[in-house]
């Protein structure tokens, strides 16, 4: 009896299909050529392409990092890896109506729809990224109504290469660290956000992000601007085909909240993990940084990540405007091999700035999840305050749970406050509530929304059951 | 109802039932009695069907079902319910979400409809009077913080709105103020009917005055040594269990 709460049937990764589409593919392997190449395929101005290569030359100079994040692999061979994969129906889009059916057919299969139906209520506009382009973007004329600008990077930068150029790399520098370095060199695309001033953005946002072909890599850019007084909401989510090699997504997002603005970012990541022994999988490097550049603005990074081989990623915020506020909502879950090591940097250096960190991890299987936190409090800080709370589940005996906090305040008028808990998903506590009638599934479910709820109730409704769902099934047949 | 022969069972290889027959009819309230460390509880865990605990011999038959084939959720779903001594907390799960899965997988098994939130507030209403409580107890995580009290409220409450066949009160009574044990009390004597039974596991014989059983049972040692009417508590709440012990040990 008490392998009562094993034996429960893997769900297979319902996202795992490829689409047959013909593909244009950079050769292997990076260079300055490639570099040139890509910036030319794209029809980049100058500029951009000094920008590429700055991060480039700078890249060149770094190594990977393996010898702080709780991680081990193989170092990726950054040869072997293509940098660029385009649809090859791809023409300048004039219209939605414009996509290739077949990628229509994948977004219909993944569940994100491209028609923009009739507005209801709880719309949300979507940018689609196939492999490195994206593909179409729903409700762009709608929002132009209001001045809002959202569209792919490529886009942006023909289109607005003003804003573009001011706020570039104004977040996350082009040498900011290995992975961010080689985004800068390689990006292809992404989304690009711009809400105006005292605009309240009228729908959600979102990005969906989807690997196609096989031995690339994704290196999507994306930029959020919200000037004074303007809100926005954005969404963002991930899958990939399943393969045994492993794909690395090396991806950037900038966020900028001038004087009163708020950003909020939401994302569920669920790209494939992976097999039971570790086979293939994505590996998710992502630099991930917001600038509370005015007074009373505001970020708040909410993240549900379950997908992934291996996770390296640490939304941040910088706290310079005065009185500005940062948030940080992350469950992680590792199940089968996965590893993650994720949390979130908040650097105080306004007046009365406030951050909040709430992490979850859950560990299953034989994955090993790994938080990460920094709270700096730089002199000038007067008056700020850190809340941290910190909290892991272990499911089985063969998964791990690490913390690795750290806080380093320079300004003595300021607050910082630590809380953690590890517990163990016990059978007493399944026990409870299979005597209520629930099977284990539904016990562990329970259990682990539960444990989950802080960070749940900071998502968006219809992304917040997504998440639900996905848990349940990232962790189905890891209890033993 | 319940018919239990020979039943032993035992914990991390040590046997702690060593042979346990009782037979439970409907309308019947049975208390099991007993020392500490005697197998009381351990009898509630193994009808219930508890991972930790090895069924090593003998048979349960419930209705005539064979209750030890059946998973602990497929028991509670027949109409199984183990008030807990120590019920566990489930942080950030709210009571009323909680008990309405609850609710809605015992009517799935009984071949009912599910039940919405609305009329399951309505429901709970109703139920919450059973043990004098405030609708506000239900949006508080399942027993998180609660008192010890609480928590065996909580209990009652649940067992009030799952309506189970047999109910099995493991040392309901212990940790209990008067005023909590009276609620207690109360509400499972407004439970009492023709076609349920309640075992009642229980050390002292306090709860007795207020839940009067109709057949007592002492067990020690993993047996049941005596069984007797209601006057059996309280001979045992005068002379104490050692004579009874004693009597077993001289047998021997």
């Amino acid at each position: 009896m008490s392998s009562s709460v094993e034996s429960l049937v893997n769900k297979e990764y319902k996202y795992g299909f490829v689409t047959d589409i013909e593909s244009d593919v950079t050769p292997k392997g990076l260079s300055e050529d490639v570099i040139r190449l890509i910036s030319a395929k794209k029809q980049e101005p100058e500029w951009l392409l000094e920008w590429r290569l700055k991060g480039y030359r700078g890249w060149l100079k770094m190594t990977e990092p393996h010898n702080w994040a709780n991680v081990t692999y193989t170092p990726v061979d950054y040869q072997s890896i293509s940098y660029y994969s385009a649809p090859r129906t791809q023409k300048p889009l004039g219209s939605l109506d414009d996509v290739d059916p077949k990628l229509l057919e994948t977004y219909t299969k993944l569940g994100i729809p491209l028609s923009e139906q009739k507005l209801l209520a709880g719309v949300v506009a979507v940018d689609a990224i196939f492999d490195s382009v994206s593909v179409g973007t729903t409700y762009k004329a709608k929002l132009a109504e209001q001045g809002i600008i959202f569209c792919s990077f490529g886009e942006a930068v023909r289109e607005h290469p003003e804003l573009v150029r001011k706020y570039l790399g104004s977040v996350v520098p082009a040498s900011d660290n290995f992975f961010a370095a080689l985004n800068a060199a390689v990006f292809s695309d992404g989304s690009f956000v711009y809400i105006p001033k005292g605009v309240r953005c009228p729908m959600d946002l979102s990005t969906y992000f989807r690997i196609n072909s096989a031995e690339t890599g994704q290196f999507e850019r994306t930029l959020i601007v919200a000037d004074e007084g303007a809100t926005v909401s954005y969404l963002e989510g991930c899958t990939a085909p399943k393969r045994d090699e492993n794909q690395l997504h090396a991806a950037v997002v900038e966020l900028v909240a001038l004087e009163n603005a708020s950003i909020k970012y939401s994302t569920v990541q669920n790209w494939y993990a992976g097999d039971e022994e570790g086979r293939g999988g994505i590996y998710n490097f992502v630099t991930k940084r917001g600038k509370c550049a005015g007074a009373h603005s505001k970020i708040s990074w909410t993240q549900v990540e379950t997908g992934s081989a291996i996770t390296w990623k640490y939304p941040s915020v910088i706290l310079q405007g005065d009185n500005s506020v940062g948030e940080f909502y992350s469950v992680a879950v590792v199940n089968g091999r996965q590893q993650a090591d994720t949390g979130t940097k908040m650097i105080h250096t306004g007046r009365n700035t406030r951050s909040t960190i709430v992490s979850k991890g859950i560990s299953a299987g034989r994955g090993q999840n790994s938080y990460r936190g920094l709270v700096k409090v730089l002199p000038k800080a007067e008056g700020a305050r850190n809340y941290t709370q910190c909290d892991s589940m272990l499911i089985g005996n063969r998964c791990g749970a690490h913390t690795f906090p750290y806080i380093d305040v320079q300004n003595s008028s300021s607050s910082t406050e630590h809380e953690a808990s590890t517990s163990k998903i016990g059978e007493d506590q399944i026990f409870y509530l299979k005597q209520r009638g629930l099977n284990t599934e539904n016990a562990i479910s329970m259990i682990v929304n539960g444990f989950c709820k802080e960070v749940f109730k900071e998502l968006p409704m219809e992304f917040a059951v997504e998440a639900q769902k996905l848990l349940g099934i990232s962790l189905e047949g890891s209890v033993g | 109802m319940l018919e239990i022969r020979d039943l032993r069972a035992s914990a991390s290889g040590k046997e702690i039932l060593k042979g346990i027959d009782l037979t439970v009819h409907a309308g019947e309230v049975h208390a099991v009695m007993g020392p500490n460390g005697s197998g009381k509880s351990t009898l509630a865990q193994v009808l219930a069907g508890h991972p930790a605990y090895e069924v090593t011999g003998g048979s349960v038959s419930y209705r005539g079902q064979d209750l030890l084939e059946l998973e602990p959720e497929a028991r509670a779903q027949a109409g199984v319910f183990l008030a807990f001594q120590y019920p566990v907390e489930i942080p950030g799960v709210t009571n009323a979400y909680f008990l309405r899965a609850a609710y809605n997988e015992i009517r799935k098994a009984r071949g009912e409809e599910e039940i919405d939130s609305m009329d399951f507030i309505d429901l709970l209403e109703e139920k919450l009077k059973l043990v004098e409580w405030d609708s506000e107890i239900m949006s508080r995580a399942v027993n998180s913080g609660f008192s010890g009290g609480e928590k065996k409220r909580n209990e009652i409450l649940q067992m009030a709105v799952l309506e189970p066949t047999l109910a099995i009160l493991d040392e309901t009574d212990s940790g209990l103020d008067i005023d909590a044990l009276r609620i207690v009390a109360a509400g499972v004597n407004k439970l009492r009917r023709p076609d349920k039974a309640t075992i009642v596991v229980t050390h002292y014989q306090r709860l007795l005055n207020y839940i009067v059983p109709d057949f007592v049972h002492v067990l020690t040692n993993g047996r049941i040594v005596k069984s007797g009417g209601k006057e059996l508590a309280l001979e045992l709440e005068a002379r104490g269990y050692e004579w009874l012990e004693d009597a077993v040990g001289a047998a021997s």
